[in-house]
């Protein structure tokens, strides 16, 4: 008897992306800010490109829905019509002018608060963003909502109602098992990324980009804990010695061991 | 103030990072309790200089990790203020979830604390540093090697208290390490290659001098995406940001996105061909030669070291 085939259930999944400047930008300081205005190009952070195609993968295999949450400024449109170009199924962009003035709480609970709203039991995110590198945001909103959150996961697929995830160990790698409702956050994974066709443009710039306050989504946000005090150019390091051709070599050895001490 | 420390343990103990803390709990003027997940390196932790109490923290929830089972036993044994631990993957996410739990802030990768609370930590991946301050309860995780460590001769007493908490994320399967070579997150001295090496193959002369002076073997993010190297090995803004005791450069140019990823190292070494590659500006010692000219001299010296 041929064993019934397992069709699998529609699985939604909502994305968490967030906008930065591009890792190949200029950062410049002009008073004791960072400043924006001088950023020459905005993308949607790397790792979170790799969570959006991981969903992308997932929901057009189940036919499940594809809801893109992402938490910024206006320019914040931009990426989210570049994530419904590649196949985002629902845009939502919670409308905040100045990140920078939220604590990672504040941010934590306005997606936590967006997610419910999608409905989708499944969140998928950067382990990081490229700006503050802190990775708060996955466990932070999985917190929040009560589920299970796995970090750095670099495969992952559907199994019934839960999450397999490989992540890395101290040894090696593992495979864990999550069930949902759960946050995936993800590392670089092996697969690439996909680039969108001009349908796909052109069909993304007519999607419809759903705009929430803090309000409507029943969310006080009061005065950040956290007070930026300054911004500042990294240290100069003080000019190093250059030398010519490989002869000098043991040169350099001699003061990486007597000097330096480091060797 | 009340400062509460995370321990990061390893598999069989305490890991190194875990006296760093202390002493950043120390320059803010309080003798911190340590928790040690699942009691591993209790012994270890009341030795350092400094520590007022060390709490093994035991329960089933130990066995495997799970952040959020982790920060509902830790959480339940931390006091209130300022909860301390270190930016490792582990460490961040357990800090994210105690932070959300408390409704506190959270604030990673700190790489200085003054009393205050002033807080100095790298953004856009060290292309600019921030100062904060923050006056109520927070978690803050500190960049290994940013801070330097207690010494040892503490005695704090040691005790034992008994919470777990239901595990979300069940393991399948575990998989062992293909090489048994460094991690560069973990590694004193770090070799790094880049598009300048021509191609994959010429890895196994980094390796050798690696193998020679117990480095980790690094690589740019041009050659990771180019040649199929593992991410593992990427350093960068998109890969690992390392903070090793030295760092050689071979043929790597230093694209804005990898300077980002290795500028915090204590030395660095550039050997490049190009006199005018980006790499010299944060190098301490600038070699300007091909790699096929220089790291054969590299291995000569280097063994007359050992």
């Amino acid at each position: 008897m041929a064993r019934p085939e397992r069709v699998p259930e529609m699985v939604d999944i909502a994305v968490l992306l967030k906008q930065v400047p591009d890792t190949n930008a200029k950062i410049t300081v002009s008073g004791d800010r960072v400043d924006e205005n001088a950023v020459n190009k905005w993308s949607m952070s790397p790792y979170d490109e790799f969570a959006l195609e991981a969903a992308l993968q997932i929901t057009q295999a189940t036919g499940g829905s594809l809801k893109v949450i992402s938490c910024g400024p206006a320019r914040v449109t931009k990426m989210l019509t570049d994530a419904a170009a590649v196949g985002a199924d629902t845009l939502t962009h919670i409308m905040v002018d100045d990140l920078t003035s939220l604590d990672t709480t504040q941010v934590q609970t306005l997606l936590a608060a967006a997610v419910e709203r999608s409905g989708a039991g499944i969140v998928f995110c950067g382990k990081q963003a490229a700006d503050t590198n802190s990775g708060s945001t996955g466990p932070g909103v999985a917190e929040i909502l009560g589920s299970g959150c796995v970090t750095l996961v670099s495969e992952v697929s559907i199994e019934g109602d839960a999450c397999s995830a490989l992540r890395p160990t101290s040894g090696g790698e593992e495979r864990v098992l999550v069930d949902a409702p759960c946050v995936i956050a993800f590392d670089k994974t092996r697969t690439d990324l996909r680039r969108p066709n001009v349908r796909g443009i052109m069909m993304a710039k007519k999607k419809q980009i759903e705009v929430l306050t803090a309000a409507d989504l029943g969310v006080g946000i009061e005065v950040g804990k956290v007070v930026v005090n300054a911004h500042a150019p990294p240290a100069e390091k003080p000019a190093g010695q250059k030398f010519e051709g490989a002869e000098s070599v043991p040169e350099v050895v001699t003061m990486l061991r007597k000097e330096a001490k480091v060797l | 103030m009340d400062v509460t420390v995370i321990a990061e343990s390893t598999d069989d103990g305490l890991h190194p990072v875990t006296a760093q803390l202390v002493a950043a709990a120390s320059a803010l003027g309080a003798s911190p309790t340590v928790l040690c997940p699942g009691g591993r390196g209790a012994s270890e932790a009341a030795a350092i200089e400094g520590v007022g109490r060390v709490v093994s923290v035991i329960g089933d929830c130990f066995e495997s990790f799970d952040g959020g089972a982790w920060a509902a036993a830790l959480g339940a044994a931390a006091g209130q203020g300022v909860i301390l631990a270190a930016a490792t993957p582990k460490g961040r996410e357990i800090a994210a979830r105690l932070a959300s739990r408390r409704s506190i802030p959270v604030i990673q990768d700190v790489t200085d604390l003054a009393p205050g609370i002033e807080i100095t930590r790298p953004i856009y991946s060290g292309k600019a540093i921030e100062t904060s301050s923050c006056a109520g309860d927070c978690v803050i995780t500190l960049r290994p090697n940013a801070f330097e460590p207690a010494g040892d001769g503490g005695s704090a007493e040691v005790s034992t208290v008994n919470h777990s908490a239901d595990v979300a994320v069940a393991i399948q399967e575990a998989f062992e390490k293909a090489s048994e070579r460094l991690d560069v997150a973990e590694a004193d001295i770090i070799i790094s290659g880049g598009r300048g090496l021509g191609n994959i193959d010429n890895f196994t002369h980094l390796e050798a001098i690696a193998d020679q002076i117990g480095a980790a073997v690094g690589a740019s993010r041009a050659v990771v995406d180019e040649w199929g190297l593992p991410h593992s090995m990427q350093v960068g803004q998109t890969g690992k940001t390392v903070v090793p005791q030295l760092y050689i450069a071979v043929g790597i140019s230093g694209a804005i996105q990898h300077l980002a990823g290795m500028r915090s190292s204590k030395y660095i070494v550039a050997i490049n061909k190009d006199p005018d590659a980006p790499i010299f500006s944060v190098a301490d010692y600038g070699i300007v030669a091909t790699w096929e000219d220089a790291l054969p001299v590299l291995t000569t010296e280097l063994a007359k070291l050992q």
